[in-house]
């Protein structure tokens, strides 16, 4: 039956459907091949397991061109009915000026509270006490992503960790093989360089510096260490001509670069390239050096409409999204971790599967865009771009510069 | 200039109504929408904006922000180049079109035709022409130049010149048609003139049409000007500042912390930065146009 | 000396019949091909682009590969150009191009006849009927136009909250309206004011009024900058973006969100191919009223003369 309505559903004829039925104009920027592949589950599960309608919005270019269109929208009084966001302190200020709606009773009916792996995804989406989001997947950063082909043409064997790779960058130049790959926009480099600092330097001091805001530590010797090493990066990086992130992937899939790091969205180009993990290419969690993942990820928030069928579809589509098949057929799609623990995820790849284990052994941190507003995040960006790009900056003036940074953080 | 006398507000009344929209505009959104970019921009309103203020703070730290310093100094060459270079190309291709040539409507088309794709595709476009692995260097050094050289997107000293050819590109077609309808305005006695008394060619051009055809070139300059302050998204389809932050412009800067930094705050004092600028040049530049007329 | 402008206007219109440059010799003079081949060689720096676009747009992805730009195509395909039209996704939804081409039409038609009729009659009346302030107004309508877009963006919500028209289409024209209004109000002012003021003030003896004289006198005379007014809206409006996307809802979302989606696509294979046909088709309809306006152009300021 409700395989018929959604049918149905592809044709106008929906719109003459049941009164109780409404439409829900869902935005995001999904909108890459995987991506939008990913979303349809979405779609299509809320289109068989409710009687709503789901009305794709959406709209490319990120978060950069998609989040003035969806604060607009809702500061205009014509809000969607669900958007994404990156939860994490994003949409602090639209729950604040009450144009999001509380879905407390949805994460309970639902059970979220036991269901929702890690913990720490919940919290992100509450504010005083109440539920605002629906956290749909786990994306971590902390990954090097290596070609086999380059280091065995190299005579080397491939690097299973952060040193070895620096150590096998002089060779790999020799060849005229570029040593690593990064891409030109800033969001790669600080992107980067935070995971340089979570492995080497450890988790826990990237969360006190971020999380806390010590400067002190910051300007320390452990975070030298990290600016050492980014120094070493920034001459690993040296001649890689592209902008787009996955441009910089297929310098690694096409064995033209050593190594990227990048977070575990990468595996979809390899996937897509025919490339099979462990064969063509390497993975290594946390550099090899300190295995961690990090939980970041999407969430879905909803505007308050004051509309009950809205409302009604807004609480069907919450629902939806958590449920153990969405999950299972969104992420594996999406190439991300489901957020809860107790379904099965047999079709994983080789390094989707050590992040599950990772994620079960419980080595995971917050991610960056939980501790720091976008604000700090831009300086940063601004900082590591800036610094990859322009081997004049030493490693003690940038240090001096991130310290700045902390210290005026909120 | 009216007749008669009736109550001043009515002199000159539908005039005055005809002008309703403008007046509205004016009104509500330039100086409405900068009185209140301004008042925010002494606020840390992040996401929403928010009156919660906090002095010059978001001032002082735009100013000690390199990548502001360095957006700054690209608009300044950026401009500088693209209006000078931009009014000499089109005046001089305006003058070659204007000398009884033919095919004037093909060689018109194929100039003015770039105006017509937006700077997204412009940047696109010629990210790819410039790109040292198979654009246009590519194709020299394969004609046997080995040592030629021309990569300017990934090099910080000169990339703002790769995004200079690039707008000059897209631009200057629409800068010669205005140059070519003020050239066209220009009555032939005056060529005539200034044959039968053997003055050559280009001094007829400079001394004699040129200052004549000045409400053209005013037209132009704030055409091409407010191009200028506003370059955005060649910037972000071409380079996307980069290399490092090489080819930041203000514009960008103010985007990405209104929207992407999410510090609506620090995006109005740096638009703030820019209005003010702008207000430097054309508050002389209203006076010597009005100014003067009233009393001459 | 300010008054420039009135100085040069009894000798416009009088003679605008065509190219006034020095009068050229024989047909094959050192200056001819001077003249053409600086032109010749002008072309090939605007053609290039087009012809990477065009060359491109033909190949499929395995010999885009292979690297060289500037050859022409081995195989020709017109599939990237099927896919850019009708197949390429925008999230869910796989219609390509043509989804949003009729809303771009939408918008278009209605923005760019709005913002210039407006900005025609506020030119003619600063330039013909000032009244007190006129000047003043004008001046910030000019600054107005160096304010970054990105700025306005909030205000512009909230004023179209207020008047109840946020989400419509009616908005977005409006919105258009406004951004125009700066830079035409300026090409119609300078335009007028250079028209004769002998016929202006002829009209006033006659009892004409001010939307007599605009109409039956100014309209008549004003194709050039009409078509010039013209060339600069619909480009800006139909590769316009921002606004299209900010101020309306999906169901009238323009072209060029498509084209967004299609260029900037952040995941994925990037497919230069469909890039370049989605561009092309795109650009085509500016690109067409270009071709076609070009030569009114010319013919306007030739009416424009036969009037005087």
């Amino acid at each position: 039956m409700n395989k018929l309505k959604s049918l149905l559903c592809g044709t106008a004829i929906c719109a003459a459907g049941a009164v109780s039925a409404a439409d829900l104009e869902v935005t995001h920027w999904w909108t890459s091949g995987g991506e939008a592949a990913a979303v349809a589950e979405f779609a299509r599960e809320f289109q068989e397991q409710t009687e709503h309608k789901w009305i794709d919005g959406a709209i490319a270019g990120g978060g950069g061109t998609a989040r003035p269109v969806m604060v607009s929208r809702i500061i205009g009084g014509d809000p969607m009915g669900a958007f994404q966001f990156n939860h994490g302190r994003q949409a602090e200020e639209l729950i604040e000026a009450g144009l999001l709606r509380d879905m407390t009773h949805v994460a309970e009916a639902e059970g979220w509270k036991d269901i929702v792996n890690p913990p720490s995804l919940l919290d992100a989406c509450t504010l005083d006490g109440k539920i605002y989001c629906a956290p749909v997947n786990i994306h971590s950063w902390q990954w090097l992503w290596l070609s086999n082909k380059v280091f065995e043409d190299a005579g080397l064997a491939v690097p299973t960790n952060w040193d070895e790779f620096v150590a096998a960058a002089p060779k790999l130049r020799e060849m005229g093989v570029q040593p690593m790959a990064l891409g030109g926009q800033s969001w790669q480099s600080s992107g980067a360089f935070n995971v340089l600092m979570a492995t080497l330097a450890g988790p826990e001091i990237l969360q006190k510096i971020y999380g806390d805001g010590d400067a002190d530590l910051a300007g320390g010797e452990e975070m030298a260490r990290v600016f050492k090493a980014a120094e070493d990066m920034r001459d690993m990086v040296q001649g890689s001509n592209v902008q787009d992130w996955n441009q910089a992937t297929n310098l690694v899939i096409t064995d033209k670069a050593g190594g990227q790091i990048m977070g575990d969205w990468a595996q979809g180009e390899f996937a897509v390239a025919g490339e099979v993990a462990g064969e063509d290419y390497t993975c290594l969690p946390g550099l090899g050096v300190h295995e961690v993942i990090s939980t970041g990820g999407d969430a879905f928030y909803f505007p308050v409409t004051n509309d009950p069928e809205i409302e009604a579809a807004q609480d069907a589509l919450a629902a939806t999204l958590l449920k153990p098949t969405t999950q299972v057929s969104f992420n594996l799609k999406k190439g991300s971790l489901p957020v809860r623990a107790d379904v099965d995820l047999a079709a994983a790849n080789d390094c989707m599967k050590k992040g599950l284990e990772i994620l079960a052994s419980g080595n995971i941190m917050p991610d960056v865009n939980m501790l720091n507003t976008e604000d700090t995040n831009n300086q940063l960006n601004d900082l590591f771009v800036q610094f990859f790009q322009d081997t004049s900056i030493s490693a003690a003036d940038a240090q001096a510069r991130f310290v700045s940074i902390v210290e005026d953080k909120d | 200039m009216a007749t008669g006398k009736p109550i001043r507000l009515f002199r000159n009344l539908s005039s005055k109504i005809a002008a309703i929209p403008m007046i509205l505009t004016v009104l509500f959104v330039f100086v409405g929408g900068t009185a209140w970019t301004v008042t925010y921009s002494f606020t840390s309103s992040k996401l929403l904006p928010k009156t919660k203020f906090v002095g010059l703070r978001q001032y002082e730290r735009l100013w000690e922000t390199e990548r502001w310093l360095v957006s700054i100094e690209n608009l300044m060459i950026y401009g500088l180049c693209s209006m000078v270079l931009s009014l000499l190309i089109g005046f001089i291709l305006a003058a070659l079109l204007d000398q009884k040539i033919r095919f004037e409507n093909t060689f018109r088309s194929i100039m003015l035709y770039p105006f017509a794709l937006s700077f997204i595709v412009t940047g696109l476009v010629w990210q790819w022409l410039l790109n040292p692995d198979f654009g246009i260097q590519k194709i020299i050094n394969g004609l046997g130049f080995t040592s030629f050289e021309f990569n300017p997107l990934y090099n910080s000293d000169i990339v703002i010149y790769g995004v200079l050819i690039a707008g000059l590109w897209q631009g200057s077609g629409l800068v010669m048609v205005l140059m070519l309808a003020g050239l066209r305005g220009i009555d032939q006695d005056i060529w005539k003139a200034s044959r039968v008394d053997g003055i050559p060619a280009w001094k007829t051009y400079l001394f004699i049409i040129i200052p004549m055809m000045r409400p053209v070139f005013i037209t132009t300059l704030v055409l091409i000007a407010s191009g200028i302050v506003k370059l955005y998204d060649l910037i972000v389809a071409q380079t996307g500042g980069g290399p490092g932050i090489a080819s930041e412009v203000p514009a960008k800067y103010v985007y990405d912390y209104m929207f992407q930094g999410q510090n609506l705050g620090q995006g109005f004092a740096a638009s703030t930065m820019m209005l003010l600028a702008v207000l430097i040049v054309i508050i002389p530049w209203a006076y010597l146009e009005f100014g003067g007329k009233k009393r001459g | 000396m300010a008054d420039t402008a009135s100085q040069m206007a009894p000798t416009t219109a009088r003679d605008m019949t065509g190219p006034h440059g020095p009068k050229p010799r024989r047909a094959l003079s050192g200056r001819n091909i001077m003249i053409y081949g600086t032109l010749i060689v002008v072309s090939i720096y605007y053609l290039l682009p087009l012809y990477v676009m065009i060359v491109t747009s033909l190949k499929g992805m395995p010999e885009i590969r292979m690297g060289n730009i500037f050859a022409p195509p081995m195989e020709i395909t017109f599939e990237p150009w099927v896919k850019a039209w009708s197949e390429a996704c925008t999230g869910l939804n796989c219609d390509g191009l043509s989804r949003g081409f009729w809303n771009s039409v939408r918008i278009t038609v209605p923005s760019v006849i709005v913002s210039i009729a407006i900005a025609s009659v506020n030119g003619y009346a600063l330039a013909n009927w000032k009244f007190k302030g006129a000047d003043i107004f004008f001046t910030i309508l000019i600054f107005g136009a160096f304010i970054p877009y990105q700025v306005m963006l909030y205000p512009i919500v909230i004023l179209l909250r207020e008047m109840g028209l946020y989400g419509s289409l009616t908005g977005l024209v409006i919105v258009h309206s406004i951004f125009g209004m700066p830079i035409l109000t300026l090409l119609f002012r300078n335009y007028f004011t250079s028209l004769p003021e002998e016929l202006f003030k002829a009209a006033r003896v006659d009892g004409a009024g001010f939307w007599g004289i605009y109409f039956q006198i100014m309209l008549p005379m004003s194709l050039p900058i009409f078509v010039v007014a013209m060339i600069l809206q619909v480009t800006g409006i139909w590769n316009d973006f921002l606004f299209g996307v900010v101020y309306t809802k999906p169901d009238l979302y323009p072209m060029t969100v498509q084209l967004n989606n299609i260029v900037n696509s952040v995941q994925g294979v990037k497919e230069y191919n469909v890039n370049m046909a989605a561009t092309i088709l795109t650009g085509l309809v500016p690109l067409i009223i270009y071709f076609v306006s070009g030569r009114l152009f010319v013919r306007g300021i030739a009416a424009g003369a036969v009037k005087g």
